[in-house]
Protein backbone atom coordinates (compact mmCIF):
# COMPACT_ATOMS: atom_id res chain seq x y z
CA UNK A 1 0.00 0.00 0.00
CA UNK A 2 1.26 3.26 -0.93
CA UNK A 3 1.61 5.66 2.38
CA UNK A 4 -1.15 8.50 0.95
CA UNK A 5 -4.05 6.00 0.87
CA UNK A 6 -3.71 5.06 4.56
CA UNK A 7 -2.22 9.01 5.39
CA UNK A 8 -5.87 10.54 4.06
CA UNK A 9 -7.97 8.76 5.99
CA UNK A 10 -6.21 9.81 8.98
CA UNK A 11 -8.47 12.63 10.80
CA UNK A 12 -11.43 9.71 10.80
CA UNK A 13 -9.00 6.68 11.62
CA UNK A 14 -7.24 8.99 14.63
CA UNK A 15 -9.34 11.18 15.36
CA UNK A 16 -13.25 10.20 14.17
CA UNK A 17 -14.08 13.13 12.57
CA UNK A 18 -17.51 12.96 11.15
CA UNK A 19 -19.57 15.70 9.23
CA UNK A 20 -22.78 17.16 10.86
CA UNK A 21 -25.02 18.19 8.45
CA UNK A 22 -26.08 21.79 8.19
CA UNK A 23 -29.27 21.30 7.16
CA UNK A 24 -30.81 18.64 9.08
CA UNK A 25 -28.32 17.73 11.70
CA UNK A 26 -27.57 14.14 10.44
CA UNK A 27 -24.36 13.01 11.28
CA UNK A 28 -22.39 10.24 9.18
CA UNK A 29 -19.16 8.84 9.47
CA UNK A 30 -17.25 8.65 7.40
CA UNK A 31 -18.06 12.02 6.17
CA UNK A 32 -19.95 12.94 2.98
CA UNK A 33 -20.09 15.62 0.29
CA UNK A 34 -23.96 14.81 -0.39
CA UNK A 35 -26.26 14.03 2.65
CA UNK A 36 -28.37 11.11 1.96
CA UNK A 37 -30.93 12.24 4.30
CA UNK A 38 -31.73 15.84 2.87
CA UNK A 39 -29.66 15.73 -0.27
CA UNK A 40 -27.70 19.18 1.40
CA UNK A 41 -24.07 19.36 0.68
CA UNK A 42 -23.07 21.63 3.47
CA UNK A 43 -21.38 20.19 6.71
CA UNK A 44 -19.70 20.88 9.79
CA UNK A 45 -16.64 18.84 11.13
CA UNK A 46 -17.50 17.17 14.09
CA UNK A 47 -15.56 14.64 16.66
CA UNK A 48 -17.77 11.35 17.84
CA UNK A 49 -17.78 10.55 21.24
CA UNK A 50 -16.24 7.20 20.81
CA UNK A 51 -18.97 5.92 23.21
CA UNK A 52 -22.12 3.74 22.80
CA UNK A 53 -23.12 0.28 22.88
CA UNK A 54 -22.41 -3.07 20.78
CA UNK A 55 -25.26 -3.58 18.46
CA UNK A 56 -24.22 -6.96 16.89
CA UNK A 57 -20.79 -8.84 16.85
CA UNK A 58 -18.87 -11.86 15.40
CA UNK A 59 -15.34 -13.25 16.04
CA UNK A 60 -13.14 -13.70 13.10
CA UNK A 61 -11.25 -17.18 13.01
CA UNK A 62 -10.56 -17.34 9.38
CA UNK A 63 -8.94 -13.94 8.56
CA UNK A 64 -8.02 -12.38 5.49
CA UNK A 65 -4.07 -12.01 4.14
CA UNK A 66 -2.86 -8.97 6.33
CA UNK A 67 -4.63 -10.31 9.74
CA UNK A 68 -3.58 -13.54 9.91
CA UNK A 69 -1.19 -13.13 12.93
CA UNK A 70 -4.41 -11.56 14.67
CA UNK A 71 -7.01 -14.17 14.28
CA UNK A 72 -9.31 -14.84 16.09
CA UNK A 73 -10.57 -11.48 16.98
CA UNK A 74 -13.70 -10.10 17.39
CA UNK A 75 -15.25 -7.37 14.99
CA UNK A 76 -18.60 -5.60 15.66
CA UNK A 77 -21.02 -2.59 15.34
CA UNK A 78 -21.24 -0.52 17.85
CA UNK A 79 -23.93 2.30 17.91
CA UNK A 80 -22.64 5.43 19.30
CA UNK A 81 -24.82 7.32 21.63
CA UNK A 82 -24.95 9.69 18.73
CA UNK A 83 -27.05 7.08 16.67
CA UNK A 84 -23.63 6.60 14.68
CA UNK A 85 -22.91 3.23 13.83
CA UNK A 86 -19.18 2.19 13.32
CA UNK A 87 -17.55 -1.16 12.32
CA UNK A 88 -14.32 -1.84 14.03
CA UNK A 89 -12.44 -4.56 16.04
CA UNK A 90 -13.17 -5.04 19.93
CA UNK A 91 -10.72 -5.51 22.00
CA UNK A 92 -8.63 -5.77 25.00
CA UNK A 93 -11.40 -8.45 26.50
CA UNK A 94 -12.42 -12.26 26.40
CA UNK A 95 -14.26 -12.10 23.42
CA UNK A 96 -16.05 -15.26 24.88
CA UNK A 97 -17.69 -13.22 27.16
CA UNK A 98 -18.80 -10.33 24.80
CA UNK A 99 -22.63 -9.62 24.68
CA UNK A 100 -24.64 -7.62 22.63
CA UNK A 101 -25.87 -4.44 24.31
CA UNK A 102 -22.64 -4.30 26.13
CA UNK A 103 -21.34 -0.02 26.37
CA UNK A 104 -18.49 0.54 24.41
CA UNK A 105 -15.50 3.29 24.17
CA UNK A 106 -13.02 3.85 21.12
CA UNK A 107 -9.68 3.83 21.47
CA UNK A 108 -6.81 4.56 19.56
CA UNK A 109 -4.66 0.84 18.58
CA UNK A 110 -2.56 -0.48 15.68
CA UNK A 111 -4.98 -2.01 13.21
CA UNK A 112 -2.26 -3.68 11.26
CA UNK A 113 1.25 -3.66 9.55
CA UNK A 114 2.65 -4.28 5.94
CA UNK A 115 4.90 -6.71 6.79
CA UNK A 116 8.99 -5.42 8.33
CA UNK A 117 9.27 -2.47 6.13
CA UNK A 118 5.97 -1.43 5.15
CA UNK A 119 2.77 0.86 6.43
CA UNK A 120 2.23 0.60 9.93
CA UNK A 121 -2.01 1.07 10.13
CA UNK A 122 -3.06 3.22 12.93
CA UNK A 123 -7.52 3.67 14.39
CA UNK A 124 -10.02 3.31 16.30
CA UNK A 125 -10.72 -0.38 17.92
CA UNK A 126 -13.65 -0.35 20.61
CA UNK A 127 -12.80 -1.65 24.12
CA UNK A 128 -15.48 -2.36 27.06
CA UNK A 129 -16.51 0.62 28.64
CA UNK A 130 -16.14 -0.53 32.21
CA UNK A 131 -16.54 2.50 33.70
CA UNK A 132 -19.87 3.45 33.08
CA UNK B 1 -39.02 -2.80 -26.23
CA UNK B 2 -38.63 -6.11 -27.52
CA UNK B 3 -39.72 -9.37 -26.20
CA UNK B 4 -35.95 -11.31 -25.13
CA UNK B 5 -35.82 -15.39 -25.02
CA UNK B 6 -32.68 -17.39 -23.36
CA UNK B 7 -32.46 -19.83 -26.28
CA UNK B 8 -28.78 -21.19 -24.99
CA UNK B 9 -27.41 -21.81 -22.10
CA UNK B 10 -24.16 -23.81 -21.04
CA UNK B 11 -22.25 -24.84 -18.00
CA UNK B 12 -18.79 -26.00 -16.77
CA UNK B 13 -19.18 -27.83 -13.87
CA UNK B 14 -17.89 -26.10 -10.75
CA UNK B 15 -15.10 -27.05 -8.68
CA UNK B 16 -11.64 -27.05 -7.71
CA UNK B 17 -10.90 -27.16 -11.47
CA UNK B 18 -6.60 -27.00 -11.41
CA UNK B 19 -6.23 -28.07 -15.31
CA UNK B 20 -8.52 -24.88 -16.66
CA UNK B 21 -7.82 -21.27 -17.07
CA UNK B 22 -9.82 -18.27 -17.06
CA UNK B 23 -9.95 -18.81 -20.86
CA UNK B 24 -10.48 -22.55 -20.78
CA UNK B 25 -13.69 -22.50 -18.94
CA UNK B 26 -15.38 -19.04 -20.77
CA UNK B 27 -14.48 -20.90 -24.07
CA UNK B 28 -16.30 -24.45 -22.09
CA UNK B 29 -19.45 -22.61 -21.26
CA UNK B 30 -19.71 -20.37 -24.23
CA UNK B 31 -19.77 -24.18 -26.57
CA UNK B 32 -22.00 -26.00 -24.43
CA UNK B 33 -24.06 -22.56 -25.04
CA UNK B 34 -23.74 -22.64 -29.03
CA UNK B 35 -24.60 -25.78 -28.63
CA UNK B 36 -27.54 -26.17 -26.87
CA UNK B 37 -28.93 -23.15 -28.80
CA UNK B 38 -27.91 -24.85 -31.92
CA UNK B 39 -27.32 -21.47 -34.26
CA UNK B 40 -23.74 -19.73 -34.72
CA UNK B 41 -24.50 -16.57 -34.90
CA UNK B 42 -23.32 -13.57 -32.36
CA UNK B 43 -23.63 -10.00 -32.34
CA UNK B 44 -22.28 -8.92 -28.66
CA UNK B 45 -20.87 -10.35 -25.89
CA UNK B 46 -21.49 -9.38 -22.49
CA UNK B 47 -19.11 -10.57 -19.12
CA UNK B 48 -19.62 -10.85 -15.51
CA UNK B 49 -16.68 -11.51 -13.40
CA UNK B 50 -16.53 -10.02 -10.10
CA UNK B 51 -12.58 -9.61 -9.71
CA UNK B 52 -10.79 -11.58 -12.62
CA UNK B 53 -7.87 -8.77 -11.54
CA UNK B 54 -7.22 -10.27 -7.92
CA UNK B 55 -8.07 -13.67 -8.57
CA UNK B 56 -5.60 -14.69 -11.63
CA UNK B 57 -4.14 -11.32 -12.74
CA UNK B 58 -5.77 -11.06 -15.93
CA UNK B 59 -8.34 -7.77 -16.82
CA UNK B 60 -9.47 -7.12 -20.22
CA UNK B 61 -11.93 -10.11 -20.51
CA UNK B 62 -13.28 -7.94 -23.24
CA UNK B 63 -11.03 -8.87 -25.51
CA UNK B 64 -9.75 -12.30 -24.14
CA UNK B 65 -13.32 -14.00 -24.60
CA UNK B 66 -13.94 -12.83 -27.58
CA UNK B 67 -10.38 -13.58 -28.88
CA UNK B 68 -10.63 -17.47 -27.61
CA UNK B 69 -14.36 -17.63 -28.85
CA UNK B 70 -12.74 -17.55 -32.03
CA UNK B 71 -15.15 -14.29 -32.68
CA UNK B 72 -12.57 -11.48 -32.67
CA UNK B 73 -13.86 -8.10 -33.82
CA UNK B 74 -17.24 -9.17 -31.79
CA UNK B 75 -18.27 -6.06 -29.16
CA UNK B 76 -17.80 -7.23 -25.63
CA UNK B 77 -17.93 -5.80 -22.64
CA UNK B 78 -17.34 -6.91 -18.84
CA UNK B 79 -19.50 -5.54 -16.04
CA UNK B 80 -19.02 -6.13 -12.32
CA UNK B 81 -21.19 -5.95 -9.40
CA UNK B 82 -19.29 -8.06 -7.12
CA UNK B 83 -21.41 -11.46 -6.51
CA UNK B 84 -23.68 -9.99 -8.57
CA UNK B 85 -22.07 -9.66 -11.64
CA UNK B 86 -23.22 -12.55 -13.30
CA UNK B 87 -26.93 -11.15 -12.90
CA UNK B 88 -25.15 -8.04 -14.48
CA UNK B 89 -23.96 -9.52 -17.51
CA UNK B 90 -27.63 -11.69 -18.22
CA UNK B 91 -29.54 -8.12 -17.25
CA UNK B 92 -26.74 -5.79 -19.82
CA UNK B 93 -27.59 -8.75 -22.84
CA UNK B 94 -30.92 -8.47 -22.29
CA UNK B 95 -30.78 -4.20 -22.27
CA UNK B 96 -28.78 -4.94 -25.82
CA UNK B 97 -31.74 -7.48 -27.24
CA UNK B 98 -34.68 -5.48 -25.90
CA UNK B 99 -33.54 -2.24 -26.96
CA UNK B 100 -32.96 -3.60 -31.14
CA UNK B 101 -29.02 -2.65 -30.66
CA UNK B 102 -28.25 -6.31 -31.41
CA UNK B 103 -30.07 -9.91 -31.82
CA UNK B 104 -27.74 -12.43 -30.47
CA UNK B 105 -26.24 -11.71 -26.91
CA UNK B 106 -23.99 -14.07 -25.05
CA UNK B 107 -23.65 -13.14 -22.00
CA UNK B 108 -20.89 -15.09 -19.68
CA UNK B 109 -19.98 -15.33 -15.84
CA UNK B 110 -16.72 -16.54 -15.13
CA UNK B 111 -14.76 -16.70 -12.04
CA UNK B 112 -11.64 -18.32 -11.30
CA UNK B 113 -10.85 -18.78 -7.70
CA UNK B 114 -8.28 -21.17 -7.15
CA UNK B 115 -4.55 -19.95 -8.62
CA UNK B 116 -4.77 -17.65 -5.81
CA UNK B 117 -4.37 -18.89 -1.50
CA UNK B 118 -7.05 -19.29 0.74
CA UNK B 119 -6.37 -16.11 2.66
CA UNK B 120 -5.87 -14.44 -0.83
CA UNK B 121 -9.27 -15.42 -2.34
CA UNK B 122 -10.84 -14.15 1.07
CA UNK B 123 -9.13 -11.13 0.72
CA UNK B 124 -10.10 -10.54 -2.57
CA UNK B 125 -13.84 -11.00 -1.68
CA UNK B 126 -13.81 -8.33 1.24
CA UNK B 127 -12.84 -6.03 -1.92
CA UNK B 128 -16.90 -6.10 -2.05
CA UNK B 129 -17.22 -4.23 1.29
CA UNK B 130 -16.29 -0.89 2.04
CA UNK B 131 -12.20 -1.02 1.76
CA UNK B 132 -11.71 1.87 4.12
CA UNK B 133 -14.38 1.41 6.78
CA UNK B 134 -14.95 -2.62 6.76
CA UNK B 135 -12.24 -4.49 5.32
CA UNK B 136 -9.36 -2.31 6.96
CA UNK B 137 -10.35 -3.63 10.37
CA UNK B 138 -10.02 -7.49 8.88
CA UNK B 139 -13.34 -8.29 8.63
CA UNK B 140 -14.35 -10.73 6.11
CA UNK B 141 -17.21 -11.68 4.12
CA UNK B 142 -18.70 -14.75 6.58
CA UNK B 143 -17.91 -12.39 9.13
CA UNK B 144 -20.21 -9.38 8.09
CA UNK B 145 -23.32 -12.51 7.30
CA UNK B 146 -22.42 -13.75 10.65
CA UNK B 147 -22.84 -10.16 12.34
CA UNK B 148 -26.17 -10.13 10.23
CA UNK B 149 -26.91 -13.95 11.93
CA UNK B 150 -26.28 -13.03 15.22
CA UNK B 151 -28.50 -10.09 14.96
CA UNK B 152 -31.25 -12.31 13.42
CA UNK B 153 -30.87 -15.04 16.25
CA UNK B 154 -31.24 -12.72 19.43
CA UNK B 155 -33.87 -10.34 17.52
CA UNK B 156 -36.18 -13.63 16.23
CA UNK B 157 -35.10 -16.34 18.17
CA UNK B 158 -33.84 -18.01 14.83
CA UNK B 159 -31.68 -20.80 15.75
CA UNK B 160 -28.68 -22.94 14.67
CA UNK B 161 -31.15 -25.67 13.44
CA UNK B 162 -33.00 -23.49 11.43
CA UNK B 163 -29.92 -21.88 9.98
CA UNK B 164 -28.36 -25.68 9.35
CA UNK B 165 -30.88 -26.57 7.30
CA UNK B 166 -30.46 -24.06 5.23
CA UNK B 167 -27.60 -25.92 3.88
CA UNK B 168 -29.01 -29.56 4.44
CA UNK B 169 -32.15 -28.75 2.40
CA UNK B 170 -29.09 -27.26 -0.78
CA UNK B 171 -27.24 -30.28 -0.37
CA UNK B 172 -29.45 -32.19 -0.67
CA UNK B 173 -30.92 -30.93 -3.97
CA UNK B 174 -27.09 -30.56 -5.04
CA UNK B 175 -26.78 -34.21 -4.83
CA UNK B 176 -28.77 -34.00 -7.65
CA UNK B 177 -26.85 -32.03 -9.80
CA UNK B 178 -23.90 -33.34 -12.06
CA UNK B 179 -22.41 -29.56 -12.31
CA UNK B 180 -22.36 -29.64 -8.78
CA UNK B 181 -19.04 -28.72 -6.71
CA UNK B 182 -20.39 -30.70 -3.33
CA UNK B 183 -22.84 -32.79 -4.47
CA UNK B 184 -23.10 -35.02 -1.16
CA UNK B 185 -25.39 -34.80 1.44
CA UNK B 186 -25.24 -33.05 4.95
CA UNK B 187 -27.04 -33.26 8.17
CA UNK B 188 -27.64 -30.57 10.75
CA UNK B 189 -25.30 -32.08 13.55
CA UNK B 190 -22.83 -32.10 11.07
CA UNK B 191 -23.30 -28.44 9.79
CA UNK B 192 -23.47 -27.19 13.64
CA UNK B 193 -19.97 -29.00 14.41
CA UNK B 194 -17.85 -28.27 11.62
CA UNK B 195 -15.37 -25.96 11.92
CA UNK B 196 -16.26 -21.91 13.18
CA UNK B 197 -15.25 -19.67 10.16
CA UNK B 198 -17.04 -16.44 11.87
CA UNK B 199 -19.49 -17.16 14.91
CA UNK B 200 -22.40 -18.24 15.03
CA UNK B 201 -21.42 -19.22 10.89
CA UNK B 202 -19.72 -22.46 10.94
CA UNK B 203 -17.63 -23.65 7.69
CA UNK B 204 -21.09 -25.58 6.17
CA UNK B 205 -23.14 -22.16 6.79
CA UNK B 206 -20.68 -20.57 3.94
CA UNK B 207 -20.84 -21.34 0.43
CA UNK B 208 -16.56 -22.57 -1.48
CA UNK B 209 -14.21 -20.74 -3.24
CA UNK B 210 -15.19 -22.06 -6.54
CA UNK B 211 -14.18 -22.37 -10.14
CA UNK B 212 -16.51 -21.91 -13.06
CA UNK B 213 -18.34 -20.38 -15.75
CA UNK B 214 -21.94 -19.97 -16.95
CA UNK B 215 -23.51 -18.69 -20.09
CA UNK B 216 -26.55 -17.94 -21.59
CA UNK B 217 -27.28 -16.76 -25.38
CA UNK B 218 -30.64 -14.13 -25.54
CA UNK B 219 -31.99 -13.04 -28.65
CA UNK B 220 -35.23 -11.44 -29.54
CA UNK B 221 -38.52 -13.79 -28.34
CA UNK B 222 -39.63 -13.79 -32.04
CA UNK B 223 -36.14 -15.04 -33.77
CA UNK B 224 -36.29 -17.96 -30.82
CA UNK B 225 -39.85 -18.94 -31.92
CA UNK B 226 -38.56 -19.45 -35.47
CA UNK B 227 -35.81 -22.02 -34.46
CA UNK B 228 -38.66 -24.00 -32.34
CA UNK B 229 -35.95 -26.40 -30.16
CA UNK B 230 -38.17 -26.96 -27.29
CA UNK B 231 -39.87 -24.60 -24.76
CA UNK B 232 -39.42 -21.36 -25.03
CA UNK B 233 -38.37 -19.53 -22.47
CA UNK B 234 -38.87 -15.60 -21.83
CA UNK B 235 -37.25 -13.13 -19.55
CA UNK B 236 -40.79 -11.48 -18.43
CA UNK B 237 -38.91 -8.99 -15.70
CA UNK B 238 -35.80 -7.93 -14.69
CA UNK B 239 -35.22 -5.82 -11.18
CA UNK B 240 -32.31 -4.47 -10.08
CA UNK B 241 -31.07 -1.76 -7.24
CA UNK B 242 -28.79 -0.83 -4.88
CA UNK B 243 -28.18 -0.05 -0.99
CA UNK B 244 -25.15 1.07 1.25
CA UNK B 245 -22.31 -0.63 0.80
CA UNK B 246 -21.28 -0.91 4.70
CA UNK B 247 -23.97 -2.72 6.56
CA UNK B 248 -23.59 -0.39 9.59
CA UNK B 249 -25.36 2.24 7.75
CA UNK B 250 -28.44 -0.07 7.22
CA UNK B 251 -31.57 1.30 8.82
CA UNK B 252 -32.49 -2.32 9.27
CA UNK B 253 -29.44 -4.33 9.47
CA UNK B 254 -31.77 -7.54 8.62
CA UNK B 255 -34.13 -6.05 6.03
CA UNK B 256 -32.13 -5.64 2.50
CA UNK B 257 -33.45 -2.71 0.65
CA UNK B 258 -31.65 -3.83 -2.35
CA UNK B 259 -33.46 -7.11 -2.50
CA UNK B 260 -36.76 -6.26 -1.80
CA UNK B 261 -36.70 -3.48 -4.68
CA UNK B 262 -35.19 -5.57 -6.88
CA UNK B 263 -37.58 -8.25 -6.73
CA UNK B 264 -40.94 -6.45 -6.44
CA UNK B 265 -39.44 -4.62 -9.63
CA UNK B 266 -39.10 -7.60 -11.27
CA UNK B 267 -42.11 -8.71 -10.01
CA UNK B 268 -43.55 -5.40 -11.33
CA UNK B 269 -42.62 -5.82 -14.63
CA UNK B 270 -43.68 -8.99 -15.46
CA UNK B 271 -47.08 -7.95 -14.52
CA UNK B 272 -46.49 -11.06 -11.16
CA UNK B 273 -46.39 -11.05 -7.34
CA UNK B 274 -44.68 -13.45 -5.49
CA UNK B 275 -47.36 -15.94 -5.17
CA UNK B 276 -46.96 -16.75 -8.95
CA UNK B 277 -43.54 -18.07 -8.71
CA UNK B 278 -42.95 -21.32 -9.11
CA UNK B 279 -39.45 -21.44 -7.55
CA UNK B 280 -36.78 -19.32 -7.36
CA UNK B 281 -32.80 -19.44 -7.42
CA UNK B 282 -31.49 -17.20 -4.29
CA UNK B 283 -27.94 -15.84 -3.20
CA UNK B 284 -27.22 -18.75 -0.56
CA UNK B 285 -23.69 -17.41 0.11
CA UNK B 286 -24.30 -18.53 3.39
CA UNK B 287 -27.35 -20.18 5.31
CA UNK B 288 -28.50 -16.40 7.02
CA UNK B 289 -28.51 -15.23 3.43
CA UNK B 290 -31.07 -17.21 2.33
CA UNK B 291 -33.19 -16.74 4.99
CA UNK B 292 -32.65 -13.14 4.95
CA UNK B 293 -33.77 -12.94 1.30
CA UNK B 294 -37.12 -14.53 1.66
CA UNK B 295 -37.52 -12.16 4.07
CA UNK B 296 -36.37 -9.22 2.22
CA UNK B 297 -38.49 -10.66 -0.96
CA UNK B 298 -41.67 -10.63 1.05
CA UNK B 299 -41.86 -15.02 0.50
CA UNK B 300 -42.46 -15.08 4.63
CA UNK B 301 -42.38 -12.22 7.40
CA UNK B 302 -39.26 -10.80 9.16
CA UNK B 303 -38.35 -13.45 11.74
CA UNK B 304 -39.53 -16.31 9.82
CA UNK B 305 -37.47 -17.55 7.64
CA UNK B 306 -35.79 -19.66 9.84
CA UNK B 307 -39.43 -21.86 11.05
CA UNK B 308 -40.42 -22.03 7.24
CA UNK B 309 -37.34 -23.64 5.98
CA UNK B 310 -36.96 -25.81 9.12
CA UNK B 311 -40.77 -26.91 7.93
CA UNK B 312 -40.13 -27.44 4.52
CA UNK B 313 -41.34 -24.45 2.77
CA UNK B 314 -38.18 -24.50 0.43
CA UNK B 315 -37.57 -27.90 0.19
CA UNK B 316 -37.96 -29.45 -3.49
CA UNK B 317 -41.12 -30.20 -3.07
CA UNK B 318 -42.31 -27.67 -0.51
CA UNK B 319 -45.13 -24.93 -1.30
CA UNK B 320 -41.63 -22.42 -2.19
CA UNK B 321 -38.65 -24.51 -3.83
CA UNK B 322 -35.70 -22.83 -3.29
CA UNK B 323 -32.43 -23.25 -4.64
CA UNK B 324 -33.45 -26.66 -6.42
CA UNK B 325 -29.94 -26.43 -8.09
CA UNK B 326 -28.50 -26.88 -4.66
CA UNK B 327 -27.44 -22.96 -4.10
CA UNK B 328 -24.23 -21.13 -3.58
CA UNK B 329 -24.10 -23.56 -0.60
CA UNK B 330 -23.23 -27.43 -2.64
CA UNK B 331 -23.48 -26.35 -6.42
CA UNK B 332 -20.61 -23.68 -5.73
CA UNK B 333 -19.94 -20.22 -6.18
CA UNK B 334 -17.57 -18.78 -8.73
CA UNK B 335 -18.40 -15.63 -7.99
CA UNK B 336 -18.96 -13.80 -11.20
CA UNK B 337 -20.57 -17.07 -12.42
CA UNK B 338 -23.31 -17.79 -10.03
CA UNK B 339 -25.91 -15.10 -11.57
CA UNK B 340 -26.06 -16.48 -14.74
CA UNK B 341 -25.93 -19.86 -13.60
CA UNK B 342 -28.97 -19.32 -11.55
CA UNK B 343 -30.70 -19.23 -15.22
CA UNK B 344 -28.90 -21.66 -16.72
CA UNK B 345 -30.93 -23.30 -13.48
CA UNK B 346 -34.07 -21.42 -14.18
CA UNK B 347 -34.13 -22.49 -17.93
CA UNK B 348 -33.27 -26.46 -17.23
CA UNK B 349 -36.53 -26.38 -14.79
CA UNK B 350 -38.68 -24.65 -17.26
CA UNK B 351 -37.47 -27.27 -19.96
CA UNK B 352 -38.29 -30.24 -17.41
CA UNK B 353 -34.94 -31.57 -18.41
CA UNK B 354 -33.83 -31.07 -14.45
CA UNK B 355 -34.02 -35.10 -13.38
CA UNK B 356 -34.06 -35.98 -10.35
CA UNK B 357 -34.28 -31.94 -9.10
CA UNK B 358 -37.14 -31.29 -11.49
CA UNK B 359 -39.61 -29.69 -10.15
CA UNK B 360 -43.14 -30.78 -11.52
CA UNK B 361 -44.68 -28.25 -13.91
CA UNK B 362 -42.57 -25.49 -13.01
CA UNK B 363 -43.59 -22.17 -15.42
CA UNK B 364 -42.61 -19.78 -13.52
CA UNK B 365 -38.73 -18.70 -11.44
CA UNK B 366 -37.21 -15.76 -9.96
CA UNK B 367 -33.46 -16.06 -9.72
CA UNK B 368 -31.88 -13.29 -6.95
CA UNK B 369 -28.53 -12.48 -7.11
CA UNK B 370 -26.85 -10.03 -5.06
CA UNK B 371 -23.56 -8.43 -4.74
CA UNK B 372 -21.50 -8.36 -1.45
CA UNK B 373 -23.15 -8.02 1.98
CA UNK B 374 -26.69 -6.92 -0.07
CA UNK B 375 -25.57 -3.09 -1.42
CA UNK B 376 -26.52 -4.64 -5.10
CA UNK B 377 -29.05 -7.16 -6.61
CA UNK B 378 -30.01 -8.52 -9.70
CA UNK B 379 -33.83 -10.32 -10.05
CA UNK B 380 -35.00 -12.07 -13.04
CA UNK B 381 -37.95 -13.65 -13.80
CA UNK B 382 -37.89 -16.69 -16.26
CA UNK B 383 -41.24 -17.71 -17.78
CA UNK B 384 -41.95 -21.04 -20.27
CA UNK B 385 -44.26 -20.12 -22.39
Amino acid sequence: MQVPRFWREIPRYYRLEAAACVQCDAIHFPPRKICPSCGANAFETVRLSGRGALTTFTIIRTPPSGFTDQAPYAVGIVELDEGVRLMAQITDCDVDTLKTGDRMIAKFRRIREEGRTGVIMYGYKFVPDVGV
Amino acid sequence: MRDVAIIGIGMTRFGELWESSIRDLCVEAALACFNDAGIDRLDSITIGSMSSGLFTGQEHLASLVPDYLGRRNVPAVRVESACASGGQAVRTAFLEVASGMSDVVLAIGIEKMTDVSGGEATYALATAADQDYEAFHGVTFPGLYAMMARAHMERFGTTRDQLAQVAVKNHENGSHNPHAQFPFTVTRKQVINSVMIADPLTLLDCSPITDGAAAVLVAPAEMARELQRGPLTVITGIGHATDTISIAHRADLLHLDAIELASSRALGMAGKTIEDIDFAEVHDCFTIAEILVLESMGVVPAGQGGPATLDGLTALDGDFPVNPSGGLKSKGHPVGATGVAQICEAVTQLRGAAGDRQIPNARIALTQNMGGSGGSSVVHIVEAR
